[in-house]
């Protein structure tokens, strides 16, 4: 009944109508991209009407993956700086990852009644579609950093990052204050993405912005290459370390704080931060490390974020002591 | 399952039947295997082979009441050591896993762990790091966490930096039946409530069994956890820990140590030939500033053990240093450090609600039974205020028997044999 509303709702709406609503919300994934309709043209791109691309403020690192993001909802995501914005059951999240005219996957996220749906789909040779693959996949990737065993994740590792401890799985990227860039939250109210824009909305920097200060873009990048797992709530609360946007106590944000199950991955160090002391930061040696033991994040990379890494050396470096 | 199978017998339709994947070595096992892993449905099984594995990836299993079942722990073998993604070699997040007879060897980091999970089994496995103690070698071999109704039965632990077997932030708890071997820890509860330890052996670690509890995290106050009929002898292994992680603060050669925690009851467990010390309890050795965080014992009741030879020659580091300092040698066989708040340490002792019990040890070796360390004196007081002590009678509450744990998994009650037949 309520599928059928919502397909009634689907139908009624200009905006929607080319997107295979269907291919959205069925219980197996299709095997194609191409089956969801939500694009015009696979080959430019070119989103079919509905289908809105985005920006976030802080992305995660991904191999120097770059990525191009659209959303398609059926109806605006109320206003909220709580989390992920809680697009209604119909929505789609989907992300393109490629490096230059070599697009590697498209990754889709489809609200439907039973919670979110995570699948990778990836491109053919020829690029003129992409193909299911729930089971991951290691590709040799040519990228400007050297050729890389590129990871696709599988069904179970997009839930190691998107599932919260209660079982819930959610979007990462789209919250207020991570969207909160340019006029894009005024874009998505006339386009019916976005219920409401209040001028007084959070914003996030953009961690590579260096006309910002260092503090909020070492706590960007760290709420966003994270804070995923690393939050109350989520997979590594376990460890006690919290790397959120909102969290301000100084132990949980690692300063001083010893690690708790992270085996060699403390690499003979005492303390997640040391302030003033990159080096001796057990943080600092799991960002630059690209062993499956030690690094941080797990998985997502598999080569190390030079830039990132410098910018969380630097924001030690500069605290006091 | 039996009513199932009636029903079916009796002609009603039956629910789709639990499907067996059957996955053998070869150059595509991974991704069969982690196929199989994310089409398994509640109460179908995967079975692996015969053989070797060869696996580059972590594994994860997310669906709810699943088996992965092998031919034995020593027929079947997923090697890690040729990988390069993942934290660890078997991540299992679904409920009502039943993991048995297989073996993980050589993972980057941990072996199988489970997060957050209402019943997991893991037994007659084998999680082991071939080239034996090594600070290179994952942290955790059996890594329970967060997690309620866990059984570990009948498992071997091999070479992990920290602990074989380790189960924190969990609830509902047994490990029976294993044996740890060249970790730092053989076997460790932290952070828990409810555990059964019992029939284990824990031998050549650097420390037997760790019943720690730590600040600063999701679940913290460790309680009500009986530790009994284990043996714990020559636990040797140089402390080969990478720096940072609490459990290098484990002198070599302890055959217990119980931080923190309360309402732990130790019972007709042996301990010999550890050579710094066969059983210690003691507080949190580090400073915290947690407010939600009690860093001392209470209610220990030690009663009903066998303490063999120990504390013959008392580890160089910290800690071994001062017990001999302390006590001379041999170190007596359960070493109390006398720690408590300073307002009680100065006026009462501990609360009389705090109190331990330590009685009816059986002591076959030449040490002193007890030794109040007074490390309060030692290090706060002048010296010739520390007053050391060999009076076990100042441990004498009167505490009630601890609670049986029960574990449930699937919904089976896994000490009722007429249900649990795993």
């Amino acid at each position: 009944m309520k599928k059928l509303l919502l397909a009634l709702i689907a139908a009624a709406s200009p905006a929607a109508a080319d997107v295979n609503t269907d291919a959205v919300m069925a219980s197996r994934p299709p095997a194609h991209l191409s089956d969801f309709g939500f694009f015009d043209d696979l080959a430019t791109m070119t989103p079919a009407t509905g289908v809105t691309p985005y920006e976030i403020a802080s992305a995660l690192f991904t191999d120097y993956a770059e990525k191009q993001r659209w959303i398609y909802t059926p109806a605006p995501a109320p206003y909220s700086t709580e989390g992920a914005l809680d697009f209604p059951v119909g929505a789609a999240l989907i992300k393109l990852f490629h490096y230059g005219d070599n697009l590697i996957e498209t990754r889709v996220l489809l609200h439907q009644e039973a919670g979110w749906k995570a699948y990778a789909y990836l491109w053919n040779a020829d690029h003129t579609d992409a193909d299911l693959k729930l089971a991951g996949a290691d590709l040799a990737v040519d990228t400007p950093h050297g050729t890389i065993s590129y990871h696709v994740p599988n069904v179970n590792q997009c839930k190691g990052c998107h599932v919260d401890n209660a079982g819930n799985f959610s979007p990462i990227g789209p919250k207020i204050r991570n969207l909160n860039v340019a006029d894009q939250l005024q874009r998505f109210v006339t386009l019916g993405v976005l219920a409401e824009a209040p001028a007084d909305a959070p914003a996030m920097p953009n961690y590579m912005d260096e006309t910002v200060p260092l503090p909020e873009r070492a706590a960007a990048y760290l709420d966003i290459n994270c804070a995923h797992c690393h939050a109350p709530g989520h997979p590594a609360d376990t460890s006690g370390l919290y790397l959120n946007w909102e969290e301000d106590r100084p132990v949980h944000r690692g300063i001083g704080k010893h690690p708790t199950a992270a085996g060699r991955g403390s690499g003979n160090l005492d303390y997640d931060v040391v302030p003033g002391d990159p080096d001796a930061s057990i943080i600092v040696y799991r960002i630059s490390s690209v062993d499956p033991g030690v690094m941080m994040p797990e998985l997502g990379r598999t080569i190390v974020h030079a830039e990132g890494v410098q910018l969380i050396r630097d924001y030690i470096a500069s605290l006091s002591e | 399952m039996k009513r199932l199978a009636l029903l079916a017998l009796a002609g009603f339709a039956a629910p789709a039947a639990a499907e067996t994947f059957f996955v053998l070595p070869g150059p595509d096992a991974e991704t069969q295997l982690q196929e199989a892993l994310i089409l398994a449905q509640p109460g179908d099984t995967v079975r692996l082979g015969v053989g070797e594995f060869d696996m580059r990836n972590g594994l994860s299993l997310d669906n709810d009441d699943v088996t992965i079942a092998g031919a034995g722990m020593d027929q079947t073998v997923l090697s890690f050591r040729n990988q390069t993604g993942g934290g660890e070699g078997l991540l299992v997040t679904g409920n009502g896993a039943i993991l048995k007879d297989f073996a993980i060897e050589d993972t980057a980091g941990d072996g199988v762990k489970s997060k957050g999970v209402d019943g997991i089994a893991m037994l007659r496995m084998r999680v082991e790091w071939t080239r034996g103690p090594n600070p290179e070698n994952g942290g955790y071999a059996f890594y329970p966490v967060q997690s309620h109704n866990v059984l570990i039965d009948g498992v071997v632990a091999i070479g992990a930096s920290d602990s074989g077997i380790y189960v924190g932030q969990s609830q509902d708890i047994i490990v029976r039946n294993s044996r740890g071997e060249y970790n730092v820890a053989g076997l460790e509860i932290e952070n828990s409530y409810r555990a059964d330890v019992n029939d284990n052996i824990l031998t050549n670690n650097t420390g037997g069994i760790l019943i720690f509890d730590l600040p600063d995290l999701p679940q913290q106050g460790g309680h009500d956890i009986r530790v009994f009929n284990n043996h714990s002898f020559h636990n040797a292994t140089q402390n080969f820990a990478p720096e940072g992680n609490i459990v290098g603060i484990v002198p070599t050669g302890t055959g217990m140590l119980i931080m923190a925690n309360h309402d732990v009851e130790v019972f007709g467990n042996t301990f010999e030939d550890n050579k710094t010390v066969n059983l210690v309890i003691a507080s949190y050795v580090e400073e915290t500033d947690d407010p939600n965080y009690n860093k001392h014992p209470a209610r220990l009741h030690i009663h009903d053990n066998t303490f063999g030879t120990g504390g013959f020659e008392p580890d160089t580091g910290e800690f071994g240093t001062i017990m001999k300092d302390i006590f001379g040698v041999p170190i007596p066989q359960i070493v109390f450090d006398g720690v408590m708040p300073l307002a009680r340490y100065f006026t009462i002792g501990s609360a009389a609600g705090d109190k331990h019990s330590i009685h009816d040890n059986i002591n076959n070796s030449d040490n002193q039974l007890y030794g109040n360390a007074d490390f309060i004196g030692w290090f706060g007081l002048p010296r010739w205020l520390h007053s050391m002590s060999n009076n076990v009678a100042e441990h004498h509450a009167e505490l009630d028997p601890i609670a049986p744990a029960v574990v449930t998994i699937r919904g089976m009650d896994v000490n009722d044999t007429s249900v649990w037949k795993e």
